[in-house]
């Protein structure tokens, strides 16, 4: 029961955030509608790409990018929501959180899963405007995408919760963001596909391939057109055990550098 | 229960099973994509370089433009096998079939010449001088005229179908390819590749009463070649493809403005709607593909590989099971 309450408590607190910070949510809405109409207005593609699956038939590059940018609303919120701990950590109220008499893990899993749901409720924003904008998926799209944004999203928020174990000041966070938010993001296949990639460099390629964020998008993908990619779940939910171990381990009093002195 | 069972199954088939018939001219092949699965189900060789095609009112015979070949070819459907071949004139592209289900009306690219050839007795009826490269041919629903358009010379040659003359030459825009009567027979529709745009006729004295143009934004307008076209069986849509744009124009049939551009694959040529007009296939030369078109909501649903080069489009019904 009591675990029942520190999840609500902490979802409540992330929804109190989410509610009180509207620039917040209108950031995160305005970063991939600025790539969907700027950025993609530049790749149309007016002639229409190449057929790769799970495209039944030719596109244009708006329509490419969409689970694209749905992993950079994971990605940047997964981030976010982490960054907060480290505030948390600063102002003290980490303190009062982690003093709870309940499982570590459950304390981060909680926090892991209010921020997912924060960002699934922004993705489901942004499909909203980008079908008012005329690009319109599959109905059954809209439901299967569910489940693959919550495991996308925990995998993004477990690795945002190991980086932020590691960190002790905001300042050193943000230069984390530069060196994992970027290739990560660039790294991947939300805005190219990888045999384009391939074309470059296949070597390039095959980073994009070992990048979790790739087979978080191609899960998102899929789903948003009522298909399951096995694979790319099997690599997302690896990484969501790998970073969520190392998360664990980065916040255990005993091991973690929470007792390290500064 | 299992009669239960056995309605849904009958509810579940679909009413209007279909085949779609497509010419590859690269292959010298006709690929057959089943209308339900949305899959290629057979392919049979034909002649060199086929292009037009037609089925018999029936549907018991399958007429092939084997221009390379010089010949008209009649397939049988339920076999793939070729019956004979039609006298032709020299590199047939493009006919039309005469609403009496016998006479075909053939423009020979190289000749400058309509044949009208009769499918039963295998004789050419007559040959009629039109200008050069004739291409589209269209005979109206009364079967009371043909057009053939030329090329080169830019223009729709009207044919009196019971003397074989010529009775009026129309200018269109620059290289016309095809040609439609409407179904009620009243205009006529000449779209012209190099112009980039599609001519209306009022058939009754063969005056021009409208134009349609295409814009695609993105697309060089060099690139917007209107070629072949259907109509939806109410009358108020006109599906343009529009050649190496990759897309299919929606054009509304009173005000003769485009409505929306449907992205298919490269080289748009051809197309042929479903046994029920709510799927459109779509013959992408370059890319080698068939694209279908939800005519509904005017979206494509999937491109399906067929042989190279695919040009030509015709449906059969097929029993429903």
């Amino acid at each position: 029961m009591t675990w029942l309450v520190a999840l609500s408590a902490i979802l409540h607190r992330e929804a109190l955030r989410f509610v009180g910070q509207r620039s917040r949510f209108v950031a995160a809405l305005v970063r991939p509608l600025v790539w969907l109409f700027v950025f993609a207005a530049g790749f149309r593609a007016a002639l229409g790409l190449s057929i790769t699956p799970p495209y039944q038939t030719y596109i244009t590059y708006e329509i490419y990018i969409i689970p694209g940018l749905c992993g950079m609303i994971l990605l940047f919120n997964g981030m976010q929501s982490s960054l907060s701990l480290v505030y948390d950590r600063e102002m003290g109220s980490m303190r009062l959180l982690l003093t709870a008499p309940l499982p570590r893990w459950w304390l981060l899993f909680s926090k892991l899963l209010a921020g997912t749901l924060v960002s699934i409720l922004q993705c489901a924003a942004f499909l909203a405007v980008a079908a008012v904008w005329g690009i319109r998926l599959p109905l059954v799209g809209y439901l299967v995408v569910i489940p693959a944004l919550l495991l996308s999203g925990l995998m993004l928020g477990a690795l945002g919760l190991m980086l932020s174990s590691f960190i002790r000041q905001l300042e050193n966070f943000a230069g984390v963001m530069n060196f994992v938010i970027f290739p990560m993001f660039f790294l991947s296949s939300a805005l190219y596909p990888l045999w384009r990639m391939a074309e470059a460099s296949p070597r390039l390629r095959d980073l994009c391939t070992l990048n979790p964020f790739t087979h978080a998008v191609e899960l998102i993908r899929f789903a948003l057109y009522g298909q399951a990619n096995l694979m790319a779940a099997l690599w997302v939910t690896v990484a969501l055990a790998v970073f969520s171990a190392a998360a664990l381990r980065g916040y255990d009093p005993a091991r973690g550098v929470q007792n390290r002195k500064g | 229960m299992t009669r239960l069972a056995i309605l849904l199954m009958i509810l579940a088939l679909p009413a209007h099973a279909g085949e779609i018939w497509i010419t590859n001219e690269k292959d010298d092949t006709v690929s057959v994509i089943d209308v339900d699965t949305l899959e290629v189900v057979r392919t049979y060789p034909t002649g060199e370089r086929p292009r037009g095609v037609i089925f018999s009112k029936d549907f018991s015979r399958l007429y092939i433009c084997a221009s390379d070949s010089n010949t008209v070819q009649v397939m049988d459907p339920e076999t793939g096998k070729i019956l004979h071949d039609l006298p032709s004139g020299e590199d047939p592209e493009q006919f039309a079939l005469h609403p009496d289900d016998r006479h075909l009306f053939i423009a020979n690219e190289d000749d400058a010449v309509t044949t009208v050839v009769d499918t039963q007795t295998r004789q050419v009826v007559a040959q009629i001088n039109v200008g050069i490269e004739p291409e589209g041919m269209a005979v109206s629903p009364d079967g009371k005229i043909a057009i053939t358009t030329s090329e080169t010379t830019n223009m729709a040659h009207w044919i009196d179908t019971a003397t074989y003359t010529l009775f009026a030459n129309t200018l269109v825009d620059s290289r016309p390819r095809h040609a439609e009567f409407t179904a009620d027979g009243a205009k006529l529709w000449v779209s012209s590749e190099i112009g980039g745009t599609i001519t209306v006729f009022n058939v009754a004295d063969q005056t021009e009463v409208g134009k349609v143009r295409f814009e695609i934004t993105g697309v060089s307008s060099d690139l917007v070649q209107p070629v072949g076209f259907k109509f939806n069986p109410e009358g108020t849509k006109a599906f343009v493809a529009l050649g190496p744009s990759n897309h299919v124009a929606v054009v509304n049939m009173t005000t003769y403005e485009v409505e929306t551009y449907i992205l298919v694959g490269r080289r748009v040529w051809h197309m042929a709607f479903s046994p029920d007009n709510s799927q459109l296939f779509t013959t992408n030369g370059v890319s080698g593909d068939v694209t279908v078109i939800d005519v509904a909501s005017e979206t494509p649903v999937k491109s399906i590989k067929v042989g190279r080069f695919p040009w030509g489009a015709a449906m059969r019904p097929t029993k429903s099971q």
